[in-house]
């Protein structure tokens, strides 16, 4: 017999109980044991090194939480990664404008995007499908634009912009960027009529329709910012890590899809916020780099991203079936007579 | 007559079948080379892996479920068929193949399980496990690395020795494949799988055991990717942490050129096996073409985008054409029972 209190107690369970607040709470805990377990966590140096290693995995992050919310994935965002790096790569090797090549580099990630948009949008095709041989098409290009070399001769201006930090606090400096992104993704998804038809479609297309979501338009778009987004990692990458290369992120987008799905975003659609991702994406960052201190091997530290996926799928559903075969035992006992 | 064509020209691994012999006809006419019994060996060779991989991704996806983790326990299977070789130089070849499918089966087990017991889409367990293999590979590994000197000539030898011009391993792909097409298409259990694809929920109604048989396609499908695994040991000189990494993607693309829809219920592993001919004879035609080997993964990845293209066209012609025939009031053919 349920009574109004533990209705009650229930919503506010629930409310506190909520994955993201859960997810934060291990991500605290993680930060507070290791700077208390390890000398050198607690640094401005960690705080550097982290962040920019996860500056291309949250970017990316946030337009794939968007379109696996609607339902679809793109599994092509690390090569398109890979050829705007490339194409970056390629026109500096012509010493062309570093300006020019930017801005070539990101117009060739929304070119990307937009035919995965066409494919999916309006073709009809799965995306899961359609960016696999997306996949291979765009590192197939990239291969094709800059071939077996790899760049490195940027303007120091532009590699040292993207290493510099701001004052002392050891954050790098496009941090301020990626913080504006997320910022625009949280008011797109959750405070803009968009968002909420995104959360429509993903539950159902019909339904989206009929509430007057543009589905094609809106599909078609998604793909473009996610080619967007892809693009200006292209740039981070090639200056960040000082080189451009045909390979350049490849295999990024499992690690990408896992953080999204880490973070609660329902691989079905309909489920999922921007919140949970950037925690998700944080969690497996200082994991593995408190692991790393300890000087174990990052191929084995994979370990980590694959764990906390799976456990944080599977847990609440065998909470879930655990709580009601005890609702059902406890029911029995209460109502013998019935 | 007609209604021969018309069933001939709806099976679904029909265009890539159309593709494949082109392409080979083509490379052939303006490359007489292309045919030579060595060269062809060599294709054989190169398919051999990724058609076994392919044969059990498609029985996983026939069902509506994915296996991501096929390069990671390709990665394992193979490495541990290295690690055994180095270990125990007199063990027997049959053994070795018997604890790496072992293996595959093993970890296949644990995925279909997951999936199973925690109602958790299989896109995003394997993806986990993906990882979870990849890192327990990579632990035991480390940097060592088994080379085939470690490996019996007769077992190395399977990959160069010949049969009717067919290595013995592309044999043992042909057996399995043949197996699996056998039991998809002809045995009871085997249909199941088409209804569970196309519609869980039903299947489920229908009385079909669900969770028994993607438990079953899951350990399959981990069994052919720890053979495929010990297969690679005979045919590469060396296996170690890497092994396998990134394939999961390729034999997905080859599952789906072959024909066998993304989500469920239509294909079959005969496709499945063409579509993995075909992505890896590709790659040996364009260099016999002599086209600039950096075009090579481009032309690929069109090629499967142009296979996902005309299989929706397919789709939605079939789909049309049912709706007319139900609408003149003749019986529309049961989709099932082709296969379509």
């Amino acid at each position: 017999m349920t009574t109004a209190s533990e209705i009650g107690r229930s919503k506010l369970w629930q409310r506190i109980n909520t994955r993201d607040i859960a997810m934060l709470g291990v991500l605290l805990v993680v930060i507070v044991v290791n700077s208390f377990a390890r000398d050198n966590f607690a640094s401005t140096t960690t705080v550097g090194f982290l962040l920019l290693d996860v500056i291309p995995i949250m970017m990316l992050a946030l337009p794939m939480t968007f379109i696996i919310i609607s339902a679809e994935i793109d599994l092509s965002v690390a090569s398109i990664v890979g050829v705007s790096a490339a194409t970056i790569g390629a026109l500096v090797l012509r010493e062309e404008n570093m300006i020019l090549a930017a801005f070539a580099g990101v117009g060739v990630g929304i070119l990307a995007g937009a035919f995965n948009g066409f494919l999916v949008a309006y073709l009809g095709l799965p995306s899961l499908a359609a960016t696999i041989g997306t996949l291979a098409l765009y590192r197939g290009l990239a291969l094709v634009i800059i071939g077996d070399a790899s760049v490195g001769s940027f303007p120091e201006a532009w590699t040292d912009f993207v290493q510099s930090r701001l004052g002392a606090t050891g954050i790098p400096t496009p941090t301020i960027a990626v913080l504006i992104f997320i910022a625009l993704a949280v008011i797109m998804l959750h405070y803009h009529p968009f968002g909420r038809g995104l959360f429509a479609l993903g539950h159902s297309p019909q339904a989206a329709r009929f509430v007057g979501v543009k589905v094609e338009h809106t599909k078609f778009w998604l793909f473009v910012a996610s080619g967007l987004v892809a693009g200006l990692v292209g740039l981070y990458w090639a200056l960040r890590y000082g080189s451009a290369r045909s390979d350049s992120a490849s295999g990024l987008e499992l690690t990408v899809i896992a953080a999204v799905l880490l973070g609660g975003v329902s691989i079905f659609g309909g489920r999922g916020s921007i919140p949970g991702v950037v925690v998700a994406v944080l969690l497996v960052a200082t994991i593995t780099y408190g692991f790393r201190l300890q000087r174990i091997s990052d191929v084995v530290l994979v370990i980590i991203t694959g764990a906390l996926l799976i456990a944080s799928v599977v847990a609440p559903n065998y909470y879930q079936r655990i709580r009601e075969r005890w609702k059902l035992i406890t029911r029995a006992k209460d109502s013998p007579t019935s | 007559m007609s209604s021969l064509w018309n069933r001939f020209s709806r099976v679904r691994e029909l265009p890539v079948a159309v593709a494949f012999v082109t392409l080979v006809a083509i490379t052939a006419t303006l490359n007489p080379r292309f045919l030579l019994p060595q060269s062809i060996k060599d294709l054989l060779l190169n398919a051999t892996i990724i058609a076994i991989l392919a044969a059990g991704q498609a029985m996983v996806i026939i069902s509506r479920n994915v296996d991501l983790s096929v390069g990671s326990i390709l990665g394992i299977a193979g490495f541990a068929t290295g690690a055994l070789f180095a270990s125990f130089p007199t063990i027997p070849i049959p053994l070795v193949f018997l604890i790496g499918i072992g293996i595959g089966a093993a970890l296949g087990a644990f995925n279909g399980l997951l999936v199973v017991t925690a109602g958790v889409p299989a896109l995003v367990i394997t993806l986990g496990t993906l990882y979870v293999f990849r890192g327990i590979n990579n632990a035991w590994a480390g940097g060592t690395e088994h080379f085939s000197g470690d490996r019996p000539k007769e077992f190395s030898n399977l990959s160069v020795d010949t049969v009717f011009g067919l290595p013995i391993i592309t044999l043992l792909a042909f057996v399995v494949i043949a197996a699996m097409a056998v039991y998809l298409a002809k045995f009871r259990s085997g249909r199941d799988f088409y209804a569970i694809g196309s519609d869980p929920e039903a299947a489920k109604l229908f009385g079909i055991p669900v969770a028994r048989r993607v438990l079953t396609a899951f350990v399959i499908n981990g069994a052919l990717a720890g053979l495929a695994g010990v297969l690679y040991a005979s045919r590469f000189s060396s296996v170690g942490a890497r092994t396998g990494t990134g394939l999961e993607l390729d034999v997905v693309a080859a599952v789906v050129v072959g024909g066998v829809a993304i989500f469920g219920g239509s294909g079959t592993v005969i496709g499945a096996a063409i579509g993995a001919f075909l992505l890896t004879t590709i790659t040996s035609a364009l260099t016999a073409l002599r086209v600039d080997k950096f075009w090579q993964q481009a032309v690929v990845g069109g090629l499967i985008i142009s296979a996902i293209v005309i299989d929706r066209i397919s789709t939605l012609r079939n789909a049309r054409r049912l709706r007319l025939e139900q609408a003149r009031g003749t019986t529309a053919v049961s989709a099932a029972g082709e296969g379509l």
